[in-house]
């Protein structure tokens, strides 16, 4: 089973590397990029099983180590 | 003082820490694998040092924060023993909430060696008592992550009960934007527990200890921290 989890920035926390992105592609000549905010994606290879489980256990993942709830939102899919 | 010293894998200001705790209090430190389950009997000192622990993948102090050793110095914290977690260790000590909030990127995203100036708030806790309030240090950072981050209530709480301990200011002790160089909230540079017994920071005390390298002005933590434990 696939599963992904998503860490982003929380709205309103300062992000200076989005912010040092948003430069470089404006400095690219990329037209039309309003602001970047920048995260992290964790792809994981669950065991089959109940759905509902592996979700849970993601969500325990999340809280506990891949996202810092104080400056961090988290989105948790199982993808097939 | 009986010091432990947790060595974490790309802890790398351990020796600095254990040789100013030597040469203070006379008495060698513990160094504490991370892997371990307890601290040495009558450790009544817990230091994270600084460093990169684990390369800072994932979040600087994040995996460290969860490593075993880590159950042990929670709970000596609890029982209201003393925990200073300088650099990567006050990063650590935020990764496990021992103290709240956590240190960005720098908010002028480089990595900032040099020396800065710190004013001490208070001195009423066991690490500044030989300090007085107002007293300006010249300490040396050594930081890419630094810049102090809370939401607007912890932030609000912790002035509130006087936990802020450093701040970034001016060589003449004011706190100005200019000399906040890693753009931290409030130009907090150390903040103190609930129980004033843990104290993260930034600045690195440890390397200015011995007159034949530079200022002494970290000593006085160190000296600090001897008075209290030798009064006990």
């Amino acid at each position: 089973m696939k599963a992904r989890v998503t860490v982003t920035l929380k709205n309103g926390v300062l992000d200076p590397q989005g912010k040092a992105i948003e430069g470089a592609l404006k400095s690219l000549g990329i037209e039309g990029v309003e602001s970047v905010r920048q995260g992290k994606v964790f792809e994981i290879e669950l065991k089959d099983g109940d759905k509902a489980k592996a979700e849970a256990a993601l969500k325990a993942a999340a809280d506990k180590l891949l996202a810092n709830t104080v400056v961090e939102n988290y989105r948790v899919e199982v993808l097939s | 003082m009986n010091a432990a010293v947790v060595l974490f894998p790309g802890s790398n200001r351990e020796g600095d820490v254990a040789s100013a705790i030597k040469r203070i209090s006379g008495k060698a430190a513990n160094i504490v694998w991370h892997a371990d389950s307890e601290l040495p009997a009558n450790t009544d000192l817990v230091v994270l040092p600084g460093g990169f622990s684990y390369g800072d993948y994932l979040r600087c102090g994040a995996i460290a924060a969860r490593a075993p050793i880590m159950n042990a110095v929670r709970a000596h914290a609890e029982r209201g023993g003393l925990v200073l977690g300088i650099c990567n260790g006050f990063q650590i000590l935020c990764e496990s909430q021992l103290l709240p909030g956590v240190l960005q990127r720098n908010a002028q995203l480089r990595f900032m060696c040099k020396e800065v100036y710190l004013r001490v708030e208070r001195s009423d806790t066991p690490f500044t008592r030989r300090y007085n309030a107002g007293d300006i240090l010249k300490i040396p950072v050594a930081h890419g992550e630094g810049n102090y981050t809370a939401d607007e209530e912890t932030i609000k709480r912790l002035e509130g009960d006087g936990r802020v301990l450093f701040r970034y200011v001016s060589p003449e002790g004011k706190t100005d934007p200019a000399w906040n160089y890693n753009g931290a909230t409030n130009a907090i540079a150390g903040i103190l527990s609930e129980k004033l017994n843990v104290l993260g920071l930034m600045p690195h005390p440890e390397n200015h200890v011995d007159p034949a390298i530079g200022p002494t002005d970290g000593r006085g933590l160190f000296e600090s921290i001897k008075t209290v434990l030798e009064a006990a």
